[in-house]
């Protein structure tokens, strides 16, 4: 199943946030959107999520979710999303209760998204006893329990220290290894896009219009090697004096704000 | 440079450490285990040794003993009981009709765009009114029984629930709501599984005040238009000067206070033990 932007621009109120914004994402691709600070990339993810709706264009699908897809747009909060009454299982189970599964199947899925994201231990834990890392593993487990087609990820790491970014990050690479799922990755983190995306949408500042689309030229797995991470560091300070100049008129606009 | 570090340091070196003045102490009380108890006997005996002593009139302020027997003779002769369950289903039937509908308007007031624009216009011209003054418009309506009392403190408890509870839908984070929507969780089941356990705090905050303005509203309601229940006694007992009889009116007020209050400890312990 693909997910295409089509033209999408968006305004809040006289605000101009995005402007004629068109990407497509293919069946089992990442795509990494980044850009400045205030650039509309959260206002562009939750449009293709259909959270909101666009002033202009549309977020269209093409092709049919993978077999037992219950939620083929999924998305991965930057702020986990976690309900605090609820137990890590809780959690994970919450948005497979209305999808009219069995209690054995449902008992099924979350196990297996509970294994799967290292959180089997952990099942009868609230999120106030859990750290940031773990807090966002259930985010992805339950993410991971409606089989996406694709995962609609909200700078899901920019919550976290850099320790748990990293083994958080080798859990994302881990887990679109096979292609079976797609992602949107939202990000300010350009090491992070170069590391797990197949391609990246820089958007300019506000109001945000793709400035360029860059592809990694390299599958995820070839990126392990010492000379791969030469070009990919390179390929991040690229990427970087696109943003650079852009980025720095966006924090002063915000300052000035 | 790294030699004459020590050199520039000797003088001081000699001199004796200090410790560094710890600043970071208060602005966290906590409440004692024992400390509100201990001060309670401290007044009562204080109160006691003035009664005893003959330091004040017992007519204007009899001493706890006299109050204590009041009770015991009260509780004996079976006028207690009498009282406290008048005072208790009026209590009882105003605040859970209250409730209820405070409950139901605040949800839609919380919910609901129309519902908000109308609603919200309502409570804040209403609210502020004592409630006990509509008690003689309620008793032409609704006739001289038990009727126009509980009407009273059903209203009383009715705008403090509707403002606890759509505040509550308000303090719900939104992110949690998208969050549902994001998985194509019903509205229904968003209300249920995400809007009212969020909400649920503010709405047993709520319930401690209700529990208060409905102790207070049955105690006026009482003293003008009933022939039994705390508040007729205490009124009866102040009119005959039975301040010992009055008092323990008092103390059974305070005791049904206490419980509620214990009460809803326990159903936040259990409902909110997530926090």
């Amino acid at each position: 199943m693909d997910l295409i932007a089509d033209h999408i621009s968006h305004r809040f109120g006289a605000l101009e946030v995005l402007d004629d914004v068109s990407f497509e994402v293919a069946a089992g691709e990442v795509v990494a959107i980044v850009g400045p600070s205030g650039c509309g990339k959260s206002t562009l993810l939750s449009i293709l999520g259909g959270l909101l709706q666009p002033t202009k264009g549309a977020a269209e699908l093409r092709g049919a979710p993978p077999a037992g897809s219950l939620n083929p747009l999924t998305f991965v909060f930057q702020d986990f999303a976690l309900l605090p009454w609820c137990t890590v299982e809780g959690n994970v189970a919450f948005p497979l209760e209305t999808a009219g599964l069995s209690a054995t199947a449902r008992r099924t899925v979350v196990d297996d998204a509970l294994r799967r994201t290292g959180l089997a231990d952990f099942s009868g834990a609230y999120p106030k006893q859990l750290s940031g890392g773990m807090r966002q593993r259930v985010g992805i487990a339950r993410a991971l329990a409606v089989r996406p087609a694709i995962l609609l990820m909200d700078e899901p790491l920019s919550a976290l220290d850099s320790q748990t970014r990293e083994l958080l990050m080798e859990d994302f690479v881990r887990l679109l290894a096979d292609g079976a799922m797609g992602a949107v990755y939202v990000t300010h983190n350009l090491e992070e896009a170069v590391r797990l995306a197949d391609r990246i949408v820089v958007l300019s500042r506000r109001p945000g219009r793709v400035r360029e689309t860059v592809t990694i030229p390299m599958t995820r797995g070839e990126r392990g090697a010492a000379e791969a991470r030469n070009r990919l560091t390179a390929l991040q300070g690229e990427l970087w004096s696109l943003i650079r100049s852009e980025a720095i008129d966006a924090e002063r606009e915000v300052q000035h704000a | 440079m790294l030699d004459r570090a020590p050199q520039e340091t000797e003088g001081a070196a000699a001199e004796k450490p200090r410790p560094v003045e710890f600043r970071g102490g208060g602005f966290a009380p906590s409440a004692g285990r024992h400390g509100g108890w201990i001060a309670l006997a401290v007044v009562v005996a204080l109160w006691q040794l003035a009664g005893s002593a003959g330091w004040v009139n017992p007519l204007f302020l009899p001493p706890p003993s006299a109050i204590a027997v009041a009770i015991w003779k009260l509780a004996s002769s079976g006028a207690l009981w009498q009282h406290v369950s008048w005072s208790v289903m009026r209590i009882g039937s105003g605040w859970i009709i209250g409730t209820a509908a405070g409950v139901l308007v605040g949800f839609a007031i919380g919910l609901s765009t129309l519902a908000r624009s109308i609603g919200i216009t309502f409570i804040s011209a209403l609210f502020p009114i004592p409630k006990i003054a509509l008690l003689p418009l309620l008793i032409l309506w609704l006739g001289i029984g038990e009727e126009p009392k509980i009407a009273t403190i059903a209203l009383g408890v009715f705008f403090s629930t509707a403002i606890s509870v759509y505040s509550g839908v308000d303090a719900v984070p939104r992110n949690l709501i998208r969050m549902a929507q994001s998985f194509n969780v019903p509205f229904h089941a968003i209300v249920r599984r995400v809007i009212w356990p969020g909400a649920l705090p503010s709405i047993l905050a709520g319930f401690r005040i209700t529990a208060s303005v409905a102790l207070l509203l049955v105690v006026s309601a009482e003293m003008i238009g009933a022939q039994f229940g705390i508040g007729a006694f205490v009124l009866q007992a102040g009119n005959l000067m039975q301040t010992d009889q009055l008092l323990a009116g008092v103390v059974m007020l305070s005791v049904f206070g206490l419980a509620v209050g214990k009460l809803i400890n326990l159903l936040e312990a259990r409902l909110l033990h997530w926090r």
